[in-house]
């Protein structure tokens, strides 16, 4: 059997491989050339980095003839990670990782995450992923430092606080992708039932899942814009979700900012009332995220580009409304949320009691844009600063265009065949004021309930 | 006289028993007025629906009856190996994985106090010396050890161990030091005028004279690793039989949270009574 010195295809006469007219890499080459192409591609890669640094190509000479090519490339890979960069310009090149581990939170925050399993969207991208469940916040970010995690369920504010050191370690984590926005509420217990302002709440003690939270920051705003300071006014405890309902019917809480199905869960075990829905406040607004470490990006760029994918094809489906009553049977096993059917289904259609004895119909209760805007970041690192969690200068463009991966977040979209926005800091109105991204020390400095402000 | 007090107590703890489950069931028992769905509008009745309430139908609600227990309980044992991925196994696996981390700090605990104990207590010195942090470090609370262990130890389920070391350390080394100091002096001064070697002394002599208080040390340092395991799988979560009430608690499950009760005590006291017969084994009569 005689075969061609250099096979421009495979050969299609060879009993012992596939005929591969392509690379098994996906790219567009015969799979013989595979080795050239890819070091064409890095070499490419190279060329234009170095164009960038050097624009003018008579400096390029004279720094490489000073220092040597070898430390050129030393110094220059010192600064950029020049394989992760070169991994990425690949794309769909192999994966680093296939077992991976995913925290979740029980809560119908990390539906995408979490339905991404049962329906098979993390095998369909070549991922063996493990979904487990996690019994909080702090458990979250510890398992996460701990690299015990692969990429885990986060509330959105935790990626920039861990990244800064606030409660944590600095170290660099990333939001890959918004997991919902609204689906929160304010939950008080049914003695309250008359105390529908929230002037008349001075002395409560509310309950949030986290300090580092959108529902710690919602639940300050809320009370603050009715003239409350949140600090000496009310109480504010850090509960886990799942002991908020049993801390309502003790008394031990007058109210929660929680997250559903909790809200829900209240009114199903009828010892509180839902007092408003979060879009009330801010609608669509962040709540959790999905995200990973910075570390992990870097060495397995394109394990995160497919787990990316994933999640965003869960929440593509999640956004339609059509499909919601199938989620809420997918999610609502002892695995996953273990809740009532019936409570879920009324998280996610959005038809669902009060608690006061109306039915309400808001669409739009829970919905999963997963676009992580780097204005929402900014907006969340404006309150750490008006409350105190954050001192000193805070750079909040930098912060959120550093962990906030909105371009990432864009491309794997559009490699899904959906069209992403354009735009990166859009203006958000909450209760009524705008607030204006390119301004955010003013915004941080303009409340007059503030720690800023003492 | 001996034997039918057995059978007289026996049967008064059956009576006492079967009363208890009497008045929880007729304490807990719902009244049984089905709400009616006559006079609802379609709406009212889809409200009570999303109460889940069926109207027509009582809703299983407030604090279950035994005989719903007793469903529970058979649901449980009946399958108890099934295992649904990471979020969700058999009774049998989780209580598995309870004792299998038991096991391993309580056995790391040993190796550190029965010699520790052995050392302190043959020196008055060292006991004096090592006493001021034993009573600081004894009444620390599992749950406060966690958050450092996590830190440190870099791992959850080795956090898990590492508290419930630290925890049932202290009753054995108090124990074990207290045993070896209080041999009789006469049968240390016996060995010494038999001219016995410092390491067959400590072996002949000592340790079968201190090993029922050591025992009695150990019994109750399993009782706490007991006690300390559920409340670190609480808070660790994974698997486990805290995980598991941990994650009906989510649920709000009561039914379930009281079977995870009546088997966690069930196991706490096979531990205790095996400890029991240990304990029997080395006691011996002047």
């Amino acid at each position: 059997m005689s075969r061609l010195p250099e096979a421009p295809a495979s050969d299609p006469f060879d009993a012992d491989r596939p005929l591969a007219m392509r690379c098994a890499c996906g790219r567009d080459h015969a799979p013989g050339a595979h080795v050239g192409a890819i070091e064409d591609a890095n070499a490419k890669l190279e060329a234009s980095l170095v164009k960038a640094l050097f624009p003018v190509d008579s400096v390029r000479r004279g720094f490489l003839r000073a220092v040597g090519a070898n430390t050129a490339r030393a110094a220059i890979l010192s600064v950029l990670p020049l394989g992760a960069l070169q991994a990425m310009a690949q794309d769909k090149g192999p994966l680093e990782k296939k077992d991976l581990k995913i925290g979740f939170i029980p809560i119908t925050c990390a539906t995408p995450l979490i339905m991404a399993h049962p329906l098979g969207f993390y095998q369909k991208q070549g991922l063996n992923v493990e979904v487990v469940k996690t019994a909080g916040w702090a458990l979250i970010r510890d398992k996460m430092l701990n690299k015990e995690y692969d990429a885990t369920h986060f509330l959105s504010p935790m990626p920039l606080a861990i990244s800064m050191g606030a409660g944590a370690n600095a170290t660099p984590m990333n939001v890959a992708a918004i997991q919902n926005t609204n689906g929160q509420a304010i939950t008080l217990a049914n003695k309250h039932k008359d105390k529908r302002d929230p002037k008349l709440w001075k002395g409560f003690k509310f309950a949030v899942p986290f300090e580092y939270s959108m529902h710690n920051f919602l639940l300050r705003y809320y009370v603050a814009e009715a003239g409350l300071n949140p600090d000496t006014d009310i109480q504010i405890r850090v509960v886990p979700p799942a002991e908020m309902v049993a801390n309502l019917r003790a008394g031990n809480i007058d109210g929660y900012l929680g997250p559903d199905p909790f809200n829900q869960r209240a009114v199903f075990e009828e010892v509180g009332f839902i007092h408003i829905l979060t879009k009330e406040i801010w609608n669509g607004h962040p709540c959790c995220a999905f995200g990973t470490s910075s570390a992990f990006i870097q060495q397995n760029p394109n394990t995160f580009a497919a787990l990316t994918r994933a999640v965003l094809t869960a929440s593509a489906m999640a956004r339609e409304a059509k499909n919601r009553e199938l989620i809420a049977k997918v999610i609502a096993p002892a695995q996953y949320l273990n809740q009532p059917e019936t409570v879920l289904t009324q998280v996610l259609t959005g038809r669902f009691a009060d608690g006061l004895g109306n039915i309400r119909t808001v669409p739009d209760r829970i919905d999963f844009d997963p676009i992580p805007w780097q204005s929402m970041a900014v907006w969340m690192l404006t309150q750490m600063k008006r409350w105190g969690y954050v001192k000193g200068e805070v750079d909040y463009k930098q912060l959120a265009e550093k962990v906030f991966l909105i371009t990432d977040a864009r491309k794997r979209m559009k490699e899904l065949g959906q069209t992403p926005p354009e735009g990166a800091y859009p203006k958000f109105t909450i209760m009524g004021r705008v607030f204006d991204p390119a301004k955010p020390d003013e915004y941080a400095r303009s409340f007059a309930i503030s720690k800023l402000a003492g | 006289m001996k034997k039918s007090l057995r059978l007289r107590s026996a049967l008064l703890s059956l009576a006492l028993f079967l009363a208890f489950l009497a008045v929880w069931q007729v304490a807990t028992q719902s009244s049984g007025a089905a709400a009616s769905q006559a006079g609802m509008t379609a709406e009212q009745i889809e409200y009570q629906k999303m109460l889940g309430k069926d109207p027509g139908q009582v809703k299983a609600a407030g604090f279950p009856t035994p005989a719903e227990i007793g469903a529970t309980a058979w649901k449980h044992l009946s399958n108890p190996f099934y295992d649904n991925g990471p979020n969700d196994k058999g009774i049998a696996i989780q209580l598995a994985w309870s004792l299998g981390r038991v096991a391993l700090g309580f056995l790391l605990a040993c190796l550190v106090a029965v010699p520790l104990g052995f050392v302190i207590g043959m020196s008055p010195l060292l006991q004096k010396a090592f006493d001021p942090f034993i009573q600081v470090l004894k009444p620390i609370s599992p749950l406060a050890w966690m958050p450092l262990a996590l830190y440190t130890i870099k791992d959850s389920s080795t956090s898990g161990i590492f508290v419930i070391f630290i925890c049932s350390v202290w009753p054995m080394l108090l124990n074990t030091a207290f045993g070896v100091a209080s041999v009789k002096r006469e049968w240390l001064a016996v060995a010494s005028t038999l001219e016995v070697k410092p390491l067959r002394r400590a072996f002949r002599v000592i340790l079968p004279a201190a090993a029922p208080t050591i025992l009695t040390g150990m019994r109750i340092s399993m009782g706490i690793a007991w006690l300390v395991i559920v409340a670190a799988e609480m808070l660790v979560g994974g698997t486990g039989i805290g995980y598991f009430v941990w994650n009906e608690w989510n649920n709000l499950s009561l039914t379930n949270v009281i079977f995870a009760i009546l088997v966690i005590g069930v196991v706490g006291m096979l531990l205790d009574m095996a400890f029991a017969g240990l304990q029997r084994k080395v006691t011996y009569v002047e």
